[in-house]
């Protein structure tokens, strides 16, 4: 049981039922791991936002600031979108902004960049995270798995003596009381 | 006993809880035999209701048998009777109560200081919702405790199946009540927005109440049928425009009638670019609530039509189209449903045969497997329409 279960406990009465021991949930491993990546996505696109030239520094990357700082607006909204209930969708934003992360970072590449290697490193990083957020996007619930055409529950009327005869049928019934109270 | 509680966004989890306690002589123990996953469940699975608490057990749409009693009943309700739980609580005493307003009971929501913060004035105690509504032990569980049982049940006649019967608890008079709230005229042309269970009874009762025509709109193959079945014209909004088609169907002068049974989760999709807007929006915690469905109604409502709006909406919505809606005269008719204004006639109903709401059940399971069946009503998968759970 959580801490936060217990401490609701304080809003409960007496003979409310309260939490013995936590069962099996409905949030499966795949929604964990996109809740992880959505986060660690925030995170990363906080510090790109707030300090860009801590990140921009180490990979030889000074004077891009501001686009760095574009790129971790791009990263929260991604964040918060895999935080949410389309997080399907988030986590292939995530995997767009992966491939144009990796796409800037080999701007970063060139031989006269004095700190090529953690250019490099970042490159391997980004790689790896990527695959991470494909396999993430994979599994993650939201997918519309859908069963049945329109024929599936063509006999559920609902009306256990037909369509034709439900029709009005309350209305006839209201107006034949009128009546007969007016009678 | 065991429970589905709520944990956070999409975290329901099937727990071992502690057994609910009489705590007012006007308190009485069911045992519950059926239980359902509605779908304003989904929006606090979905964590889209404020106020919800980690531990909240989950569920409003229960019933089963009375096994214990308090000292206040008054003989109005006894031991080993059997009834359906309505998910409004209700003090049966109170003016609003006398009135047949139940769903703003004066009387049983027992966070009412929240309550009127948040609204102005509180509204009727509610199972399994937020504590904006008293916070009480829903009835996805073995047990439930019912706050002023004496007056909050509905007794069930012998003879008919709690299949029959569990609906009267919430989506059958919910969808009564919406269509009662048109006015249903014999010439007149009904639009019903959404098909999961609240739309399919919005679409029968209009039916039974002498509507011309009733179109019924939503994408899900499966859903349109079952819409279809009981006597409604379907509209796929991913096949055709919904505008178009019911101006079509009223020769230009639009559905008299419009009902949002859809509520505060519209669909979205890039089609309908309003939807991703208010996704956004929604999703930065700048709009609580996705109102599509109520703007395409205001447009396309014909002048001086009603709008009836028994889909939930928790706060605020964004870009209301209000001069549209002024200018054509609408009347908007809306809230939770007064459930006990409307069962002894739709009980009546269901045993004369003329309705039989458990047409709408897709799928039966234990109370064990509903931490993955909020998921699978959620996704629509295996054409998934109305959950109903055996603890």
């Amino acid at each position: 049981m959580g801490y936060l279960s217990r401490l609701s406990n304080v809003v409960r009465s007496e003979g409310d039922p309260k939490i013995i021991s936590a069962g099996r949930s409905s949030l499966g491993a795949g929604d964990r791991f996109a809740r992880a990546l959505g986060w660690f996505s925030i995170g990363l696109g906080l510090s790109e936002l707030l300090a860009p030239r801590l990140v921009a520094g180490p990979l030889g990357m000074g004077g891009n600031e501001g686009l760095l700082r574009a790129y971790g607006a791009r990263e929260i909204g991604a964040g918060v979108l895999s935080l949410s209930t389309e997080k399907r969708a988030g986590l292939w934003s995530r995997v767009a902004g992966d491939v144009l992360d990796m796409a800037t970072l080999m701007t970063a590449l060139r031989r006269d960049n004095p700190k090529r290697s953690n250019a490099m490193l970042a490159l391997g990083l980004v790689a790896g995270v990527t695959a991470l957020d494909i396999i993430g996007a994979q599994r993650a619930a939201g997918g519309q798995r859908r069963g049945g055409g329109r024929g599936r529950y063509a006999d559920r009327s609902g009306f256990p003596q037909g369509v034709q005869k439900a029709r009005g049928a309350a209305r006839d019934e209201e107006k034949r009381r009128t009546t007969a109270a007016a009678s | 006993m065991k429970a589905l509680v709520w944990h956070g966004k999409e975290d329901v989890r099937f727990d071992t809880v502690s057994d609910p306690e009489i705590e007012d002589p006007r308190d009485a123990i069911v045992k519950v035999t059926s239980c359902a996953i509605c779908g304003s469940d989904l929006h606090l699975f979905h964590n889209f209701i404020p106020a919800m608490l980690p531990g909240d057990i989950m569920g409003h749409e229960m019933m089963g048998e009375v096994v214990e009693v308090g000292s206040g009943m008054n003989g109005h309700l006894k031991k080993g009777e059997r009834i359906v739980v309505p998910f409004t609580i209700i003090c049966g005493q109170c003016e609003q109560c006398r009135r047949g307003n139940f769903s703003v009971c004066e009387t049983t929501n027992r966070n009412r200081h929240l309550a009127e913060k948040a609204f102005g004035h509180a509204t009727a105690g509610l199972f399994g919702y937020t504590h904006l509504t008293g916070g009480y032990p829903g009835g996805q569980a073995e047990y439930v405790r019912v706050p002023f049982a004496d007056a909050t049940h509905i007794k069930v006649p012998n003879g008919l199946s709690d299949e029959q019967v569990l609906f009267l608890g919430d989506i059958l008079p919910t969808g009564w009540q919406a269509a009662v709230q048109c006015d249903i005229q014999p010439a007149d042309t009904v639009a019903v927005w959404g098909c999961g269970p609240v739309g399919q009874m919005a679409i029968r009762s209009a039916i039974l109440l002498g509507a011309r025509q009733v179109a019924a709109i939503d994408r899900l193959p499966e859903r349109l049928g079952m819409a279809e079945a009981g006597g409604a014209i379907p509209i796929n909004f991913d096949e055709e425009s919904v505008v178009e088609r019911l101006n079509e169907l009223t020769h230009g002068k639009g559905p008299d009638k419009c009902i949002d049974a859809t509520g505060m989760e519209s669909h979205v999709t890039p089609s309908i670019p309003d939807t991703l807007y208010d996704r956004a929006k929604q999703m930065f915690m700048m709009e609580s609530d996705r109102p599509h469905v109520l703007r395409e109604m205001i447009y396309v409502c014909r002048p001086a039509g009603t709008l009836s709006i028994p889909g939930v909406y928790s706060g605020l919505v964004d870009k209301m189209p209000m001069g549209q809606a002024m200018n054509k005269g609408l009347t908007f008719r809306m809230g939770q449903t007064h459930v006990n204004r409307w069962t002894d006639d739709l009980m009546r109903r269901v045993e004369d045969g003329q309705i039989d709401p458990s047409f709408v059940i897709t799928h039966t399971v234990g109370l064990d497997a509903g931490p993955e069946m909020y998921k699978v009503f959620r996704d629509k998968r295996d054409a998934c329409i109305k959950v109903v759970m055996r603890p």
